[in-house]
């Protein structure tokens, strides 16, 4: 059973994943530690990934691939006709930089999927991130959540405008599909309705 | 007040449905310690040393009577009968079972309450001042605005999960008593030279181990961008914050680490997108809401009532009641009346089931139905004629919420501590109660005049240690509990931060040292000063000196 779901017109259904997502291969960089333990998150624009790592990471010779930003960037001349294909999708981490993938595909309406990678559930910078790929730089195709995504913040990421979520492996997307309708008028405009309730409503005293 | 249309009653119903299948589904193993974590802080749902701690929203500080009866019934039902209000003017219950939460949020939704983001990562309930609307300094309610904001960052999908925990005041006052500038955001409302409506913003103040008073970010915004300027604050905090180490994570960090002029910068470059998005406040939503907060109806009454005058001229204890407890009102003929819930010897803040109807009772007789929780941690009936503040007082001294000793230096500010709360090092409900009782004469405190103490018992500082005129920090050394004390933080317009004056001391030397704090300044204020005043005269060293030379003598 797929455990994608997937936004049509507003409407949630269970749908087959059609893309592949490319993986870096593991890094033997070690993770920084604070006292012994592994250190919360990723801080926003921090390198992480080795040349190594980017020049390993294997993309399928055909078929719908999900690329990681920096083999996209580094690589990107080489897919060159599979983008044109509408092959080619790009996801990042939520410490990379947006301006770098718009620096490199200034029109990312060229790309037909693009996907943002939750390394923790609790890491909120994905919401900025789809906000201002949906608000400032104009995206229109899918966008979808991929990692640790877990059913509980599924409200937030299709009011932040992502249009498909691949639950986490262990969980149930069938399950899940009530969240996305936890609350039926929220307050403010975000991305999937703009107007904040004050303009959408009259409100009589 | 405001008042919950359908759709505002909607939200707090669905809220309720939706814990309720969350603490249901952590209950069947469904969701992990770590998944449900942040599910149950945006609740107001902590794990503590000795059961969760419950802390319900008081939006702004305003409650009604029946929503105060209903928080003295929930302590009743689900709690030991009390409850303990806290110093962002929230209502905080220790005992509670996590099954029960789900049927107390369901009760409280009935009287429109909830528990929506009063912890975790997200954005906090908006404080203020707890005489808008009614003080004589007071150049704009910011209650209108306050609760436009409160639904603004109501679920705010893109800050649901930000660096940290997030705080905003508001305030519309000459003089602030909101602590604008120990906030994430603070904004300071005013009427500009064209006669509009503007805001004076603050960014990156903050308490906790790092206390910072906040910048000015913006001298000048206009009422309706309000919440687009906010976004656009803590937009750049959300994708930039630190999340590396929690200790470093408020937004202060990232405004210190940026230098204000660049977070400005950023701040404007993220505005200038969407200054005049949806988002921004219309008029006729400022209008709508502004209607709940109009002026009571008030009596046309004189300013003078010789019943009260004759009660102040033959009862020295109501005099003195009157001379700390009853503020300044806007309109003539009623006061504003202040419930100490600092009773000497009593955990600061607390108040027994009892002791909540008792005021539910005479806000509903005396004052219009409501009340306010001030961050000070006392109760506010706020509109009382002057006739009937004797009656007020006879029977909140009944009910033990008559302690003269507002702003005097047993009204201290205290968080739970290490009685209750699991990040706390050290008592400080227990330094509180023998402070109080090292101090339990009314007329030596009357003479010693205005001062605050404060009390955390860690450095999260929710006892606001470093903005007290003396601040009690409680530290955790080699494993038992020792006193960090400061002195010279304040609150209000000319705030600042306490220093530290030396080494930590035991729980039975507190006591002693803040008497040798206040025998200083008894000895060398000057007839016009407080003790904050001689200490920002003379320094920490002549205090510093007394309170460690004694140590050398007496060991």
């Amino acid at each position: 059973m797929s455990n994608l779901i997937q936004l049509n017109n507003n409407t949630a259904q269970i749908a087959e994943n059609a893309w592949v997502t490319a993986q870096l291969p593991a890094s033997n960089v070690e993770e920084r530690k604070q006292a012994g333990k592994v250190v919360l998150f990723k801080l926003t624009g921090e390198e992480t990934i080795t040349d190594t790592q980017i020049a390993d990471t294997v993309i399928p010779a055909s078929g719908k691939v999900i690329v990681p930003l920096s083999v996209f960037i580094a690589r990107k001349e080489l897919l060159l006709s599979r983008i044109t294909n509408g092959e080619i999708g790009v996801w990042l981490d939520t410490h990379e930089l947006l301006a770098d993938l718009v620096s490199c595909q200034p029109d990312l309406n060229a790309l037909p999927i693009i996907a943002v990678h939750l390394e923790r559930f609790a890491d909120g910078r994905i919401f900025s991130l789809s906000t201002l790929l949906r608000t400032r730089y104009g995206f229109k195709n899918e966008l979808r959540a991929i990692g640790d995504v877990l059913r509980d913040q599924l409200f937030f990421l299709k009011r932040s405008g992502f249009s498909s979520f691949l639950l986490r492996a262990d969980r149930s997307a069938t399950e899940a599909l009530a969240s996305l309708s936890d609350f039926t008028v929220p307050y403010q405009g975000a991305v999937d309705e703009p107007r904040p309730v004050f303009t959408r409503y009259n409100r009589p005293i | 007040m405001y008042k919950y249309d359908q759709i505002d009653q909607q939200i707090v119903n669905e809220r309720v449905a939706q814990y309720r299948d969350q603490t249901r589904r952590y209950l069947a193993g469904e969701l992990s310690e770590e998944e449900f974590r942040p599910l149950r802080l945006q609740n107001g749902l902590y794990i503590q040393r000795h059961a969760p701690m419950f802390r319900i929203a008081v939006p702004y500080g305003m409650l009604s009577s029946k929503q105060l009866h209903k928080l003295a019934d929930l302590a009743n039902k689900y709690d030991k009968d009390y409850g303990h209000f806290s110093t962002r003017q929230n209502l905080q219950l220790n005992w509670p079972k996590l099954e029960d939460v789900p049927e107390m949020l369901a009760e409280l939704a009935t009287v429109e309450m909830h528990a929506i983001q009063t912890s975790g990562n997200c954005i906090r309930n908006i404080t203020t001042d707890q005489f808008a609307g009614i003080a004589p300094d007071e150049v704009i309610d910011p209650r209108a605005m306050a609760e436009i904001m409160r639904q603004w960052s109501t679920f705010h999908p893109e800050f649901a999960l930000l660096p940290r925990k997030f705080k905003i005041a508001v305030s519309g006052t000459k003089q602030d008593r909101a602590i604008v500038q120990a906030h994430d955001i603070g904004m300071e409302f005013y009427t500009d030279s064209a006669g509009k409506l503007a805001i004076k913003v603050w960014v990156g103040g903050g308490l906790g181990r790092t206390p910072i008073l906040g910048s000015v970010i913006r001298e000048h915004l206009e009422w309706q961008h309000a919440l687009t300027y906010c976004e656009a604050i803590i937009r750049v905090y959300n994708l930039h914050g630190r999340r590396d180490n929690a200790y470093k994570a408020r937004i202060k960090i990232l405004v210190k680490a940026l230098g204000i002029e660049e977070f400005k910068n950023q701040v404007e470059a993220e505005w200038a997108h969407i200054k005049d998005a949806p988002n921004t406040i219309t008029e006729a939503e400022l209008e709508r809401v502004g209607k709940h907060f109009e002026a009571m109806p008030y009596e046309n009454i004189t300013a003078n009532d010789a019943g009260f005058d004759a009660s102040v001229a033959s009862n020295p204890a109501f005099a003195a009641w009157v001379k700390r407890c009853v503020h300044a009102h806007k309109q003539t003929g009623y006061r504003a009346v202040t419930l100490s819930l600092k009773p000497h010897g009593k955990a600061p803040g607390d108040a027994t089931s009892a002791q909540m109807h008792t005021v539910a009772d005479l806000a509903a007789q005396y004052s219009f139905g409501e009340l306010r929780v001030s961050h000070e941690q006392n109760l506010i009936l706020a509109d009382v004629k002057l006739s009937d503040l004797f009656a007020v007082w006879e029977k909140a001294r009944t009910a033990g919420l008559a302690t003269p000793n507002i702003g005097l230096l047993t009204d201290i500010i205290c968080c739970p501590g290490g009685d209750f709360c699991s990040l706390a090092n050290a008592k400080s409900i227990p330094i509180a109660e023998a402070i109080q009782m090292q101090f339990d004469n009314l007329d030596y405190l009357h003479d010693i005049g205005d001062i605050e103490l404060n009390i955390s018992g860690c450095m999260n500082a929710c006892g606001h240690h470093h903005v007290g005129h003396i601040g009690i920090l409680g530290v955790d050394k080699d494993g038992s509990e020792w006193y960090q004390v400061s002195i010279g933080g304040k609150q209000g317009n000319d705030a600042s931060i306490g220093a530290v004056i030396g080494p930590s001391f035991s729980a039975e030397e507190m006591p002693g040292v803040v008497q040798k704090l206040i025998d200083v300044y008894v000895k060398e204020r000057t007839p016009e000063e407080r003790f904050i005043d001689t200490v920002r005269r003379l320094g920490v060293t002549p205090f510093k000196t007394y309170v460690y030379a004694k140590e050398v003598v007496s060991a």
